[in-house]
């Protein structure tokens, strides 16, 4: 679980990482989706929205977009519309750079600021029902789009953190998160080519980059490599923008922890 | 609040065998567990499923404990005539939750 939940998360960091990443990197026109690897039974499986139970979460969250709540009695639907027209790629971006917070938000953290700021209803809790419900239901809307998170340099720093905690090893089982550990593949800067999503084919959205998916991945991950220094947040901490206290830490660079 | 999934083919040919998927989202709490207080929680699952193809039943399953949540059900049916086939839930705690998919058949 844990080895393929890494993979996971390596698929979604990478598109991040992509732009910054210096040696090794697979060109944009040859990086595939996993998708492209699998047989044809298991692209059916996959292509069969019955049989997968986050649909019964982007159901819920397709009812949520409608309804009236807070304090402001108003529904999403209420700024936003029909959310499967106005929704289409919007989950693609994220995280995406908040000018008010000057830092990058998920797309939880971009819901919960709706639900807070627009509708004045308390923010839902990270990992509720109520939270992935709508957050699979947007991120539904996106399938097929390709992941297109802005860089530039307000989301920079953000990024590079991400990466400097991507990276490095984490110590008792030298696992790092950029190692699909389930290949017995060592970590290099050469970025597994199985793990690139850049075109995220009908499996690969919305369950590559599935919230909760991501964070269990991160946390097993470093749990596993009792990274006893880093809170269990890791990346998506980083990325959620508390990293730059950390920046002080020392750490080894991704060069020097990739020279097996 | 229960919300359910259904896969029924849009179209089908007179006679042929069509697969039906459901698939509806219950915790199926099974009545066994105890919280941390050591209180039993109490049951709440689906007891019947029925299917209808056109008011007459074609698929009936009774569930019981130990089903786990989501339960997911795949069953198949011959395509007789266009119409609607309807799927009804029934469980404890008033739990009736109802879904229907129209079927053309040439």
């Amino acid at each position: 679980m844990s080895g393929h939940g890494a993979r996971l998360l390596g698929a979604s960091a990478l598109t991040l990482l992509a732009w910054t990443a210096s040696a090794g990197e697979i060109p944009p026109a040859e990086r595939r989706s996993g998708y492209d690897f699998m047989s044809r039974e298991t692209r059916a499986m996959q292509d069969d929205d019955t049989v997968n139970p986050g649909m019964l979460g982007v159901l819920e969250g397709g009812t949520l977009w409608a309804r009236k709540t807070g304090t402001a009695g108003r529904a999403c639907a209420d700024c936003h519309g029909d959310g499967r027209a106005s929704m289409k790629g919007v989950a693609a971006r994220y995280p995406a750079f908040d000018a008010a917070l000057k830092r990058p938000v998920n797309l939880e953290q971009r819901i919960n600021l709706c639900r807070t700021e627009r509708q004045q209803a308390p923010a839902l809790a990270y990992e509720s029902r109520e939270l992935l419900a709508l957050t699979a239901f947007v991120a539904r809307q996106s399938r097929g789009v390709p992941i297109d998170v802005a860089v530039d340099a307000r989301t920079k720093p953000f990024i590079d953190n991400g990466r400097a905690a991507f990276y490095p090893r984490a110590q008792s089982r030298s696992s790092t998160m950029a190692a699909p550990r389930s290949t017995g593949v060592r970590a290099s800067s050469t970025l597994p080519a199985a793990s690139v999503t850049t075109r995220t084919g009908a499996s690969g959205w919305p369950a590559t980059r599935s919230p909760r998916r991501i964070r269990r991945a991160i946390r097993s991950t470093v749990s596993n490599g009792r990274a006893s220094a880093r809170s269990s947040a890791g990346c998506a901490t980083a990325w959620s923008g508390s990293a730059p206290s950390r920046t002080s830490t020392a750490r080894p660079s991704s060069s020097s922890s990739s020279c097996f | 609040m229960s919300s359910a999934l259904v896969n029924v083919p849009p179209r089908a040919r007179r006679g042929e065998v069509i697969e039906i998927k459901t698939l509806i989202s219950h915790p199926m709490e099974t009545g066994y567990r105890r919280n941390q207080l050591g209180a039993r929680i109490p049951r709440d699952i689906i007891r019947l499923f029925v299917c209808t193809y056109n008011g007459t039943e074609v698929f009936r399953a009774e569930l019981h404990p130990a089903i786990a949540a989501n339960p997911f059900l795949v069953f198949s049916t011959v395509a007789t005539e266009s119409g609607t086939i309807a799927f009804q839930w029934t469980g404890d705690n008033g739990l009736s939750a109802t879904e229907s998919a129209a079927i053309v058949v040439d």
